[in-house]
């Protein structure tokens, strides 16, 4: 399937975003134009400072761009308040963070059920767990658990909601690498069985070869463009 | 400056919410204690000077009529520095335009000079010289706009005279101006009224003799020896029971209100303090817990365990003593204020405002000692912080599932909700006490309108259930059943109950008890022996029923004999079973049936008075027919009586309930305040991500809401008991033979109480909403707990 041939889910043109920071501002977009499809697996590489973060953070509506434009299939991000960017997140939208973030006081598949208990059409938390290998460890909290378990967790909470795209802010960035490449085997596949959208930003190059594209950015800009003709299985991948 | 101190300024300034709550709750502590302590100390010393000053008695006597020289033997008792005789006597008055019964306790002074004792404070005027001059008391001339000049009708010993006031005065013996029986000063019905003992002993046949004795004893003397002394010099004239100041009845009002002030001075700073010192500690080992990797780093640094442990210390010791400055002056300006407001009550001459050092000492010693307590644990556990453990991150908290889904009942819980009620689990002690601290606020509201509301309900049952008359009317002398019989066939009288009234003193072994034994028609209806549960008592054919208060005064039970020593007319003693208690409310009486008494006095069928039940149209005109008729001595108007006090009680509870909620509010507010800050700063994460996810600010909201919610509803029914509890202490510490408050409690109290606190939350919520709109959700996500 290429991909080319669809529509595009997130549309992004001439995305700028300028942090005032007192009298002084700091650019961290510079003009982004992107488009990403439905059931594509993309990774975003770059430096810290390059602008990976607030792009994922504009494509996810927790933040809003200072010009240009970015839509999500009839989604428009920039003119959303608060209320529907809420929507749009609650309806299409999950995120990973590098630190997990679950809610200590509730066991994982609790924490799963968060985000499952919002969902129009949720996936069984159950199931979500089951789909990150942790269906033995379900009553467990959070303090129970390793950081590679309490991340696959997050991504079961994620995956519950069966969003149509998956947002992840350095993965693995706390994990060593056993436990990040099991949970990078879970985000590869989330995408091949639920077909969710998956978005990976990452300063750990090896992480590229898993995926359909590549994006590099540096400072403020998207520099290059790849695209993997051959994936790398993520069991595979060594940093 | 240096960086510690920096330091610790910034967390101040970061904390300054929750330091202003708690501050002021240091500040409410240390002026409740301050300003009641100085007005406690200040009515004490203005008491004490006025007292001395103006020579108030040790001993007082009062007798049927004794030849002056005996005043010499008097003075000749060890013990006796000073003695002076006086005529007293009770007079009704005519007050041009004043169509409501008025009384006077005429008192004798030398002409145109003061006495030796019981000296006046002329406001204006001067002393009488003439006997148709008088002096008037400073309250009763107020409400009847009296001046020097003015001429009122009096009528003593059944002859009315005219009296032109010369002066106003204040005397330390009337300082409660209340009619004997009465249970507030009514100052337009009963005044104090001097005039020269010449004019007196003729007007009461009094020649050459007294009727009052008082006495000022020396140091050293022992005041019951004296008492015994005096009783029997004056036994013959019809003298007996000799009292000290104790049973003087201003001295013990006012002394009674003064030690009320003491437990005031005690309890409600003690609430604040306590609520003060948790709130310290939350604060405290939450910044402690933030601020775990500072620790560390200053101590690999080298900072020594003393710096640290003193800057957490200052941390504290700022906010308290900021509290004590702010509670100082607010205790002076309400102590001032207070004493000021009592000394004018009370009608004191003068102000003696002591705001003694050691007050504002254990004001001190409070705050801090409450506030060491609240956070010792916590500056221990900063100190102790090994650095390199201190330097990793707190490792997460541990939870597990609450009481409610161990034993099955979890299903019925939300997700959300789960997250509420573990986090109220893991942290019990902390949540236990944030419900006490709220409930705190509850009990203020319920304890404080209770002594309000009790009074009302004493007054309603006084006056609803016991005393229904309209008039009451009071013979100088017993009269035959006959006069009864003349005074019902009066125009516009309903109905008419006897009543006889003689003034004994009762005796059982060595405690007595002077008080008048009352005989009432048995199936009287227009004023009845009622007990505090509403139900009337019916008058046994044989014995006295006793307030349940005397019997334990005199320490008897139903079945037991009781001596009776009349104070009138031959003066018999006799013994009289006591067939019952009762429960009532004012006062101590004693009860028997008409006939029974008069024939215990074997006097025949006599009364003192009667009660009347009258038609309103022809109240007035009934009112000056019976004050005219040869005989009477007094005539009483219910009604007048019950408007003034509740005329007074509305306007003093309105003030004092607003107070009250006030301070109410403060209390729970701090707490929820400070819970919502807490919870919001410990949560930060949890409902960013929630946020994030996808929940709405409602949803996220909720959250916190709830976990307030479910203490506050916790706190509010543990309030009411805690409140109820204080009520009853407080019920139970001010019962005496004046009066006794009634255990019950308003719904009304309840309700305000729960409005109070809930309002305050609601404030809080939406403090807690505004937070909410702020949380940075991308910054707070992205760091590492």
């Amino acid at each position: 399937m290429r991909p080319e041939a669809q529509t595009p889910a997130f549309e992004a043109r001439g995305l700028t975003k300028i942090y005032r920071m007192g009298e002084v501002e700091v650019p961290a977009l510079r003009g982004v134009d992107l488009s990403l499809y439905d059931g594509e697996f993309v990774v975003l590489l770059g430096p810290s400072g390059s602008g990976k973060s607030t792009l994922l953070n504009i494509l996810g509506g927790l933040d809003t761009p200072t010009a240009g434009r970015v839509r999500f299939r009839d989604h428009d991000l920039v003119a959303a308040g608060d209320r529907e960017l809420t929507r749009y997140r609650r309806e299409h939208v999950g995120f990973v963070f590098q630190f997990y973030n679950l809610v200590p006081s509730l066991t994982a598949r609790e924490n799963v059920e968060l985000g499952a208990e919002i969902s129009e059409r949720p996936i069984g938390s159950e199931q979500a767990l089951a789909m990150v290998g942790l269906a033995e460890r379900m009553d467990h909290f959070p303090s129970q658990l390793s950081g590679g378990e309490q991340q696959r967790v997050a991504i079961a909470r994620a995956v519950a909601k069966n969003p149509d795209v998956l947002l992840c802010d350095e993965p693995t960035g706390a994990l060593d690498v056993t436990t990040g490449k099991v949970v990078l085997q879970v985000l590869h596949r989330v995408n091949a069985e639920l077909g969710t959208t998956v978005v990976i930003i990452t300063h750990n190059a090896a992480i590229a070869g898993m995926a359909d594209r590549v994006l590099v950015m540096h400072d403020g800009r998207i520099a290059r463009e790849t695209r993997n003709a051959v994936k790398v299985p993520p069991e595979e991948i060594e940093w | 400056m240096r960086p510690l101190t920096r330091m610790l300024l910034r967390d101040l300034w970061q904390a300054k919410g929750q330091a202003f709550a708690i501050g002021l709750l240091v500040a409410i502590a240390s002026a409740a204690y301050l300003g009641s302590t100085w007005t406690y100390q200040s009515l004490l010393e203005t008491q004490r000077a006025y007292y001395e000053r103006y020579r108030f008695p040790d001993v007082f006597a009062s007798l049927r009529r004794a030849p002056q020289t005996l005043v010499e033997r008097v003075r000749a008792i060890p013990g006796v520095a000073q003695a002076e005789t006086r005529v007293v006597a009770s007079a009704s008055l005519e007050l041009p335009g004043f169509d409501e019964p008025a009384t006077a306790t005429v008192v004798s002074v030398p002409a145109g000079a003061q006495p030796d004792l019981n000296r006046l404070h002329l406001r204006t005027g001067r002393l009488p010289t003439a006997d148709d001059e008088a002096l008037v008391s400073e309250g009763f001339a107020e409400v009847h706009r009296l001046v020097p000049g003015d001429e009122l009708g009096m009528v003593i010993s059944g002859n009315r005279e005219t009296v032109r006031v010369v002066g106003i005065a204040l005397s330390p013996e009337f300082t409660y101006a209340i009619r004997p029986g009465d249970l507030m000063p009514d100052d337009a019905h009963f005044g104090v009224f001097w005039m020269t003992r010449d004019g007196l002993e003729a007007a009461f046949d009094m020649e050459g003799a007294f009727n009052d004795l008082s006495v000022r004893l020396s140091p050293g003397a022992v005041e019951e020896e004296v008492i015994a002394a005096v009783d029997q010099l004056l036994e013959p004239y019809g003298g007996i029971d000799a009292y000290g100041r104790d049973r003087q009845v201003s001295h013990r009002f006012l002394s009674e209100e003064i030690k009320q002030l003491r437990s005031t001075a005690i309890a409600v700073p003690s609430i604040f303090l306590g609520v003060a010192a948790f709130l310290l500690s939350v604060v405290l080992s939450r910044l402690i817990a933030t601020q775990r990797q500072q620790i560390g780093t200053l101590k690999a640094l080298g900072r020594s365990n003393l710096e640290i442990g003193w800057h957490y210390a200052s941390f504290v010791g700022l906010i308290v003593l900021a509290g004590l400055m702010g509670g100082v002056g607010l205790g002076f300006l309400m102590g001032s204020a207070f004493t000021r407001i009592y000394v004018q009550y009370y009608r004191f001459p003068f102000l003696v405002l002591e705001t003694g050092l050691g007050a504002l000492f254990v004001a001190a010693l409070l705050a801090f000692g409450a506030a060491a307590l609240g956070v010792g644990g916590s500056v221990r556990r900063a100190v102790k912080l090994a650095p390199a453990e201190a330097m990793r991150p707190e490792p997460p908290a541990s939870f597990k599932p609450t009481t409610l889904e161990r034993v099955g009942l979890g299903r019925l819980v939300s997700v959300p909700g789960r997250m509420v009620l573990r986090s109220l689990e893991r942290r019990p002690l902390r949540s236990a006490l944030t419900v006490l601290g709220i409930a705190a606020g509850v009990a203020v509201v319920v304890a404080g309108s209770y002594s309000g509301h009790a009074l009302v309900f004493l007054v309603e049952f006084q006056f609803g259930l016991v005393q229904r008359e309209d008039l009451a009317v009071s013979f100088v002398d017993p009269e035959p059943i006959g006069a009864l019989y003349e005074i019902e066939a009066l125009p516009g009288v309903h109905q008419a109950e006897p009543y006889r009234a003689v003034a004994t003193v009762l005796r059982s072994d060595q405690r007595t008890y002077r008080t008048p034994l009352t005989g009432m028609a048995p199936r009287a209806s227009l004023r009845r022996v009622v007990s505090d549960d509403g139900q009337v008592v019916t008058l046994p054919p044989e014995g006295v029923i006793l307030s349940r208060q005397l019997a334990r005064i005199l320490k008897v039970r139903p079945g037991d004999t009781l001596v009776v020593e009349v104070l009138e007319g031959r003066r018999p003693t006799r013994t009289v079973r006591v067939s019952g208690l009762v429960d009532d409310l004012v006062g101590v009486s004693a009860y028997m049936r008409l006939d029974a008494l008069n024939a215990l006095l074997e006097e025949g069928r006599v009364i003192s008075g009667a009660w009347l039940e009258v038609d309103p149209a022809a109240e007035q005109q009934l009112f000056e027919r019976l004050r005219e008729r040869p005989g009477v001595a007094g005539v009483t108007l219910r009604s007048a009586a019950l408007e003034s006090f509740q005329r007074t009680m509305e306007e003093s509870l309105g003030v004092f309930n607003a107070v009250l909620n006030l301070l109410a509010a403060i209390i729970a507010a701090g707490v929820v305040y400070n819970a919502a800050r807490v919870a919001l700063a410990e949560r930060e994460r949890e409902l960013a991500t929630l946020r994030v996810i996808g929940y709405t600010r409602p949803e996220v909201f909720r959250i916190v809401v709830e976990e307030l919610a479910v203490q506050v509803l916790l706190a509010i029914p543990i309030g009411f008991v805690v409140g109820r509890a204080f009520a009853l202490a407080l019920s139970a510490a001010l019962t005496s033979d004046l009066f006794r408050l009634p255990a019950v409690l308003d719904r009304a109290s309840y309700v305000s109480a729960a409005l109070v606190v809930l309002a305050s939350a609601a404030a809080v919520a939406g403090i807690v909403w505004r937070w909410m709109t702020r949380l940075e959700l991308v910054s707070v996500l992205k760091t590492r707990e």
